[in-house]
């Protein structure tokens, strides 16, 4: 038999890829290795496996412990979204981007309506007010994204208690969601050219008393996670992503910067009132799965304190464009007044007026950037409509990833990676 | 697919308001445009602008790989954004792919379409320029039907292998077609199947369930027994419940 061999590494994929060729070095140097028959494993990892945070499914070739090749198997929640939107107004798609992240839906509602905005040319002319309230929506869709994406990493690599805590914040932001859309998780709470609805008496305040209970919730997750030696020892060094690789691939948001690209489209094409708040974009430095997780924690500092500025800054005034041919005119209004109840007619029938024209605008969701390009022959219903998922994206990384790591890194860079599958799949 | 009749490609600032000037991101894309020209001259349009965004369109879909890795090489091109494809059904050319890029360094983009005809329904792949193209490529495989030239994995990716239809093209019903159910992925057997992680579900203790060695003859006593049990059920309760025969992917007689 061979000897046994020392293997030096400083991290776990090192270890791993030197693992890997000292036994090739092996088999090709020993006559004993001939006797010995090792045969590669085939694994398959989901569809349903509560480490693969949905739908998602992966077929791993082992060797060993070792993973030398990884498939992943999408499309089991394929809906066909963009096939759907070709046939309905722009308005009715709306609840549907509920169903993409549905873990962020109010970002996803922002998104889509201000893409439709775009290529009506209205972006401009949103009221202030909706705009800062949009803000607001995106930021807690990323808190409450990020909050889920770091409780499941956690529980993932064998901390649970994180993900208790981290979920008991989510309640309160889907209390706030509730009391602002009428609904916890299905949202639907934009409209073109504004929102379903102003906010509720008194909740305000109750997003400031949130704002300062979630600061202490991720004050908290931190020490839970940020020097626990297991959660580290998991973590550090474990799936670097270069920085060449990660644009290479197109990664993005919390997973490109984690690889050091200072990029953040709230701040590279800033849209809303994002140019107006003061808030910075945490990077990464190593690229691995620690790294992530560090950028996700300091996304959601700085959301908090985005949400803070734009109540302190909120201003009075309407939340929709006052112009019937784009918004719904006052309910009211339509029940007394001819020009209100044609434009009622009009809107609810056909939907609105797009000019012909294509447009890809893309906006910075919790998981990365959710682009919608919309291509129009003009009128109410998108001639196609391709939405640019960032899971979709992220998760093809994966096969040049994961060779070469142990299969029990495969969930700690699942967790690491924060996707979801409802807007992989559409 | 021409630009919005409010916005004449000739003059790419005549729509804008005489009091702000071009937006840098704008004109900085108008910039890699007119390079992008200069090089492959007759091939690409002239720039179309639309709300801010620029659209080129390429002639000749065979060469769009080169156009590709020249944006990426010398123009800095260097984040593939997305593809996606259009169908633009009773027209000739029938299929439209449209690529958007991204610059870090110059943090501008710009949009690449070219036509692809029905007959001839493929496309040089672009994987070896930007390896996200992989997945993407695969999608508008399986969604719209082109083909991409050199690919190194074109299989379906959203829909499973052997669905017969493209469903984003214009054509297909947005009810959709009846399918044979995807009998087509699983034909293989799995790739334990008798070995010696398999259950035998519905075993009588857990020896029999999860034994430590698999002998056939057992397997097979095993079955007889459990076939056994059921039609005591089925004796007793007029209905066959429970577990049926072993299949033949657990490894059984």
């Amino acid at each position: 038999m061979a000897e046994l061999r020392e293997i030096q590494s400083a991290d776990a994929a090192g270890r791993a890829q030197e693992a890997v060729k000292s036994w090739g070095d092996r088999t090709a140097a020993s006559d004993d290795a001939a006797d010995l028959q090792t045969e590669k494993m085939v694994l398959n990892m989901g569809p349903s496996h509560p480490a693969t945070h949905g739908v998602l499914r992966i077929v791993l070739e082992l060797d060993g412990e070792i993973i030398t090749k990884a498939s992943p198997d999408i499309g089991y929640l394929h809906r066909g979204d963009e096939k759907i939107a070709e046939n309905m107004t722009y308005t009715q798609f709306i609840p549907y981007t509920d169903r993409l992240d549905y873990l962020a839906p109010l970002a996803n509602n922002v998104a889509y309506v201000l893409a439709v905005e775009k290529l009506m040319g209205i972006d401009k002319q949103l009221p202030l007010r909706c705009q800062f309230i949009r803000v607001i929506c995106c930021e807690l869709a990323r808190v409450s994204s990020h909050l889920l994406g770091l409780g499941s990493f956690a529980m993932d690599v064998g901390a649970l208690t994180v993900f208790l805590h981290t979920f008991t914040e989510r309640e309160k932001i889907y209390n706030l969601c509730e009391s602002l859309t009428g609904a916890r998780f299905t949202t639907t709470y934009t409209r073109i050219g504004g929102l379903s609805r102003d906010l509720p008496p008194g909740w305000i305040d109750q997003c400031r008393k949130f704002c300062k209970e979630v600061g202490n919730n991720i004050d908290e997750t931190e020490t839970f996670l940020s020097r626990n030696r297991i959660f580290v020892d998991r973590t550090q060094g474990v799936a670097v992503i270069s920085r060449e690789d990660a644009i290479d691939y197109g990664l993005s948001g919390p997973n490109l910067r984690g690889s050091g690209v200072e990029h953040d489209l709230r701040k590279a094409e800033p849209y809303l009132v994002y140019d107006q708040l003061d808030f910075e974009v945490p990077v990464g430095s190593k690229g691995d799965c620690y790294d992530r997780y560090l950028v996700r924690i300091e996304e959601m500092r700085q959301s908090v304190r985005l949400i803070l500025q734009c109540l302190d800054k909120l201003p009075g005034g309407p939340v929709n464009i006052p112009d019937g041919k784009v918004v719904l005119p006052p309910k009211d209004e339509v029940l007394t007044r001819m020009e209100q109840l044609i434009h009622h007619f009009i809107n609810v029938t056909q939907g609105v007026n797009a000019p012909p024209g294509e447009i890809y605008f893309a906006h910075e969701n919790p998981k990365g950037e959710l682009g919608f390009y919309i291509n129009s022959k003009g009128g109410g219903t998108p001639y196609r409509l391709k939405i640019r998922s960032p899971s979709f994206v992220n998760l093809s990384i994966l096969p040049k990833l994961l060779p070469g790591h142990m299969i029990s890194d495969v969930v700690a860079v699942l967790g690491s990676f924060d996707f979801v599958m409802g807007e992989c799949d559409r | 697919m021409s630009v919005g009749p409010q916005s004449p490609s000739s003059n790419p600032s005549s729509t804008l308001p005489a009091a702000s000037s071009v937006p840098a991101a704008l004109a900085g894309a108008l910039e890699s445009a007119q390079q992008l020209k200069a090089r492959f001259v007759e091939l690409i349009s002239d720039p179309a602008e639309f709300r801010g965004e620029v659209t080129l369109r390429i002639s000749d879909v065979d060469r769009i790989a080169e156009v590709c890795g020249f944006a990426k090489s010398d123009l800095r091109f260097d984040y593939l954004v997305d593809i996606t494809s259009i169908d633009n059904y009773g027209d000739d050319p029938r299929f439209t792919l449209v690529y958007h890029l991204y610059s870090y360094g110059l943090r501008r983009h710009l949009r690449l379409k070219v036509d692809v005809s029905q007959e001839k329904g493929e496309a040089p792949t672009v994987t070896s320029v930007w390896q996200t193209a992989d997945w993407h490529e695969r999608e508008i495989f399986d969604m719209m039907g082109i083909r991409f030239r050199g690919h190194p994995d074109l299989r379906r990716i959203l829909m499973w292998e052997g669905y017969p239809y493209y469903p984003l093209r214009k054509d297909f019903p947005l009810a959709g077609r009846p399918t044979q159910v995807p009998e087509v992925a699983f034909t293989n057997p799995a790739p334990l199947a008798g070995g010696p992680f398999v259950t035998i579900a519905g075993g009588k203790d857990t020896i029999s369930r999860e034994p430590r060695v698999r002998i056939p003859e057992t397997d097979a006593l095993e079955m007889n027994a459990r076939l056994e049990r059921r039609n005591d059920i089925k004796g007793a309760h007029g209905r066959a419940h429970g577990p049926g025969p072993i299949g033949p992917g657990t490894g059984g007689a």
